[in-house]
């Protein structure tokens, strides 16, 4: 052999080529597959929107259905004020949330989507929120009924919460507690994820995560807070 | 250059390749034997078809990785050649990754990080340095598939173990009934094994494999 394959300048030629044929191996992979990773996100989204007023499909329906539930997309600004020109499907909220914690961007900038939905005549309101679990984001949209009080459905979902504890956030028994509750009272956000549920007295109070406790917290940090900015909007619509 | 002179061709499948394909399935296992890529096997064992791709994954990244090593062999520097395997597998799972991100999401949203640790999987690292460096593509691309076989043929055993116990289902197929609704066997209060969804389980299930592995093969028990 020519080269002494033990040299230095050897070493370096061929990491150097070995980097670059890579790289570009990987970004025109990473470049060619976008389309359809886009396309199984967006899907599940409106998978998790649909879910959240109570109807069950598979990925690929979701488009139909969520073309069919849908009427109406809403994006207001922390105030409550609904603002012009910004589709509420295209709002990422997990990311505004990230930037916002990371302080890339003012929490006035923070765009809140809502989903109107028409199901079987009656108005629901899909409401996305996103939080912080213990170990990473938990988010989940929540329906609230005409009265923009009611919940009518909930579905949560997590990123890497504790499976068995934390992780439990994300199944039906978690969310399906939520149905019926009532979000505001007297004008107060009261919704709250406690031990034990609220009893039949409290129609606001949810049963937390037994050994999950900092991901319930989370979750109620997460649908307080956001509730909380819906809330004037929703007064001027009701 | 060592095997410049191989004066009559091997056929593809002489006794030496068949070798190469049967020993990884027995008598050197990966999982049972060599005791390797056992955090893969506790952690994606619940349900049969997380077991199967990534059975598919290993098989694809550890062909791939050994016939790439096995091209280069006499081309990567000694001083980074762990380096270069280390660069060509990560490659390789960023790639299946990416397609199966694309092509079957739910599968790859359960598998999660597991589809990146593969990377670690120390039986793909293990191969390409013990063997691939070593050996023309050929032989080495049937190492490969027949290491991720033997790794292969241990998960999905004890995901269907799992899953038929644990969950009550096959490829998500209920075959005992359902659990909720008490239909099939629930109704005369069967209840599914809830410990065998957790890891511990599988380690457990591994044993029993490698005991009963042994049980028939005695060569494979230590004399010490």
């Amino acid at each position: 052999m020519a080269l002494d394959k033990n040299s230095n300048g050897y070493t370096f030629g061929f990491a150097i080529v070995m980097v670059i044929v890579v790289g570009a191996v990987l970004s025109i992979a990473a470049i060619q597959l976008k389309p359809f990773q886009d396309k199984n996100i967006s899907q599940e989204k409106m998978q998790n929107i649909l879910y959240s007023i109570s109807v069950e499909c598979s990925r690929d329906e979701a488009p139909d259905l969520f073309e069919k539930y849908v009427t109406e997309q809403v994006v207001i600004n922390s105030k409550g004020e609904p603002i012009e020109g910004v589709k509420a499907f295209d709002v990422d909220v997990q990311k505004q949330y990230k930037e916002l914690k990371a302080k890339a961007i003012s929490p006035e900038a923070v765009e809140y989507p809502l989903f109107v939905c028409n199901k079987d005549g009656e108005t629901i309101y899909v409401v996305p929120m996103v939080g912080t679990g213990l170990w990473g984001p938990v988010w989940g949209f929540i329906s609230l009924k005409s009265d923009l009080n009611t919940i009518f459905g909930a579905t949560f979902d997590h990123k890497t919460e504790t499976p068995g504890l934390g992780a439990e956030i994300k199944e039906n028994s978690f969310g399906n507690q939520f149905k019926d509750d009532v979000v505001y009272t007297d004008g107060k956000v009261t919704i709250k994820v406690i031990k034990g549920g609220g009893g039949a007295d409290d129609p606001s109070g949810v049963d937390g995560i037994t050994g999950g406790t900092i991901t319930s917290v989370g979750v109620e940090e997460m649908i307080q807070r956001t509730f909380e900015v819906y809330k004037p909007y929703f007064e001027t619509i009701k | 250059m060592a095997e410049v002179a191989t004066v009559e061709k091997e056929p593809l499948f002489s006794k030496k390749n068949r070798q190469l394909l049967k020993d990884p399935l027995d008598d050197q296992n990966p999982i049972t034997v060599q005791v390797l890529g056992i955090c893969s096997a506790l952690a994606i064992t619940t349900q049969v078809k997380n077991a199967v791709v990534m059975t598919l994954s290993v098989m694809f990244v550890m062909m791939a990785g050994n016939v790439i090593i096995s091209i280069l062999r006499n081309r990567i520097p000694d001083r980074i050649r762990i380096i270069v395997q280390l660069v060509v597998v990560a490659a390789l799972v960023i790639l299946v990754d990416q397609v199966l991100k694309a092509f079957v999401y739910d599968v790859s949203k359960q598998l999660s990080v597991f589809v990146g640790l593969i990377i670690t999987n120390c039986i793909i690292m293990g191969r390409l340095e013990a063997f691939a460096l070593a050996n023309k593509p050929w032989p080495s691309l049937l190492d490969g598939f027949g290491n991720a076989i033997g790794y292969g043929w241990v998960l999905v055993i004890v995901a269907v173990v799992r899953e038929l116990f644990g969950s009550g289902k096959l490829f998500g197929i209920e075959l005992l009934g359902n659990a909720t609704a008490k239909t099939g066997l629930y109704s005369i209060g069967y209840m599914n094994n809830n410990m065998i969804i957790l890891p511990p389980m599988a380690l457990i299930l591994v044993g029993i494999i490698i005991w009963i592995q042994r049980a028939r093969n005695t060569q494979l028990i230590e004399s010490h």
